[in-house]
């Protein structure tokens, strides 16, 4: 139990060891250790954000899908409804065309009826005119019977 | 323990706590061999009582080289992962040492609650340092002696029987000692600037009693000194004593079972069996008092701060 300069070396070996450690031990690990502390944090962090996000994702291609699907039957819809359309239209338009093309037939065949009739009137007239003159045996004043023709000949 | 066959007990359990020492002899000092110094000398000890002769002018080479050696193997270690330190994936050497700064670091965190940049890595060098010290004890208690012995024989051409060799830093007084005041040291100079000379003052003298009564107070004042000054020199006292005391008698053991490998085989074996049980036990030791060494450090310090509103 002999006290010496042990003691006191002792004592100068300590604070040195102490004052090196403080300066040259501690700082670089620790912060290393906060470094790796603050690394692992983030990446936890991040892989919570990844996994939020793809949820998000997941929802979002979830609703696009639907909405896709929704807007994929409006158009077939509207697409059905626009041939109904079509189809109607162009139907009415034949009927209308056939319609007029009836028309038009018609009032030709009424117009080549009624030249015919003129000209069988025409034909009508001259014969009889033919027939009277042969009967009365004279010629029939065209000028005196004219109206007494056209009466003759509007009747027929 | 070849070399002491010619010893008995009581002189090889002397010789195992005997420091190599280096000292000033006074003059007129008559040495072991028979020669008288006509001057003050520095030398080599050559018995225990010319150790003790030279004094406070002497210095133990044995624990205190021991002492920084281990110290100095705990800085490069320490130093070689802190140069090389990443914050990636640690490996090996550094994963030890990151376990050891973070249980460090968890301690003084939970103790010590103020701002201060030596504490921790002061908490850090204890405990390792300290550990270092007390492991020496578990290094077989002839080895390092014995080949210490053969040193000097052979190569310093010394008597062996005046070779003394203590590989255990912690059981010697004066490195504990050393350690335990300069912790002191340190509660003085953060008492006053934490607290000022009055507060540091007031500390000593207005507790444990006080008084709204003037003049009580000031008959109080006298014990409070008296008792709060013996409980301030306590703390180097006890620090610094503990640890020693605890290595101490750890090593007294080492050396009281290793002498009964001299008495027999029956013995011998007996001996191996106790000095196997006594080392296992020993490593808590060992553990345990660096560890409380560096928690009452801690403790220390933390008082220190403690400007004592809760008193």
């Amino acid at each position: 139990m002999d006290f010496n300069l042990t003691f006191i070396g002792q004592m100068i070996a300590f604070a040195i060891f102490v004052f090196l450690t403080m300066r040259y031990v501690w700082p670089p690990i620790t912060q290393a250790m906060e470094e790796r502390q603050k690394k692992i944090a983030d990446g936890l962090s991040a892989a919570d954000r990844a996994e939020r996000d793809l949820q998000l994702a997941q929802e979002k291609a979830a609703a696009d899908l639907k909405e896709a699907k929704a807007k994929a039957a409006q158009i077939i819809d509207q697409a059905n409804r626009r041939a109904n359309l079509i189809v109607d239209e162009a139907k009415t338009q034949a009927r209308t065309e056939g319609e007029r093309l009836i028309e038009r037939a018609q009032s030709e065949i009424e117009q080549e009826m009624n030249r015919a009739r003129e000209e069988l009137r025409k034909a009508v007239s001259a014969l009889v005119i033919d027939g009277a003159e042969k009967v009365l045996g004279s010629e029939v004043k065209q000028d005196a019977h004219n109206d007494l023709l056209a009466k003759l000949a509007a009747e027929l | 323990m070849a070399s002491e066959h010619s010893l008995t007990s009581s002189e090889y359990i002397q010789h195992h706590l005997t420091h190599l020492t280096w000292g000033k002899l006074p003059a007129g000092f008559e040495r072991a061999d028979g020669t008288v110094l006509d001057a003050p000398t520095w030398t080599l000890a050559t018995t225990g009582h010319e150790a003790s002769s030279m004094g406070f002018m002497s210095v133990n080479l044995d624990t205190l080289g021991w002492s920084l050696a281990l110290g100095l193997i705990f800085f490069v270690i320490f130093r070689m992962v802190a140069r090389k330190v990443v914050a990636d994936v640690p490996s090996g050497t550094q994963n030890f040492v990151e376990t050891v700064v973070e249980f460090v670091q968890d301690n003084v965190k939970s103790m010590f609650p103020y701002q201060n940049k030596m504490v921790a890595p002061m908490a850090l060098t204890i405990l390792v340092w300290v550990f270092l010290m007390n492991f020496m004890d578990l290094i077989a208690i002839d080895l390092l002696p014995y080949g210490a012995q053969l040193f000097g024989e052979h190569v310093l051409g010394m008597d062996p029987h005046h070779v003394y060799f203590k590989i255990v830093p912690s059981t010697d007084p004066n490195i504990t000692m050393g350690m335990a005041f300069f912790v002191f040291l340190l509660i003085l100079f953060y008492s006053f600037r934490e607290k000022g000379l009055g507060g540091f003052l007031g500390e000593l003298s207005l507790h444990p009693f006080s008084s709204k009564n003037m003049i009580v107070q000031a008959l109080f004042i006298p014990v409070n000194f008296i008792l709060e000054f013996v409980n301030l020199i306590a703390k180097p006292v006890s620090l610094g004593l503990r640890l020693f005391g605890n290595m101490y008698a750890g090593e007294m053991i080492f050396i009281l079972i290793a002498l009964t490998y001299s008495g027999g085989l029956g013995m011998g074996v007996f001996g191996g069996f106790l000095q196997i049980l006594w080392g296992m036990f020993h490593i808590l030791i060992i553990s345990l008092q660096a560890f409380i060494f560096m928690v009452l450090t801690i403790v220390y310090m933390s008082m220190a701060y403690d400007t004592g509103e809760d008193h």
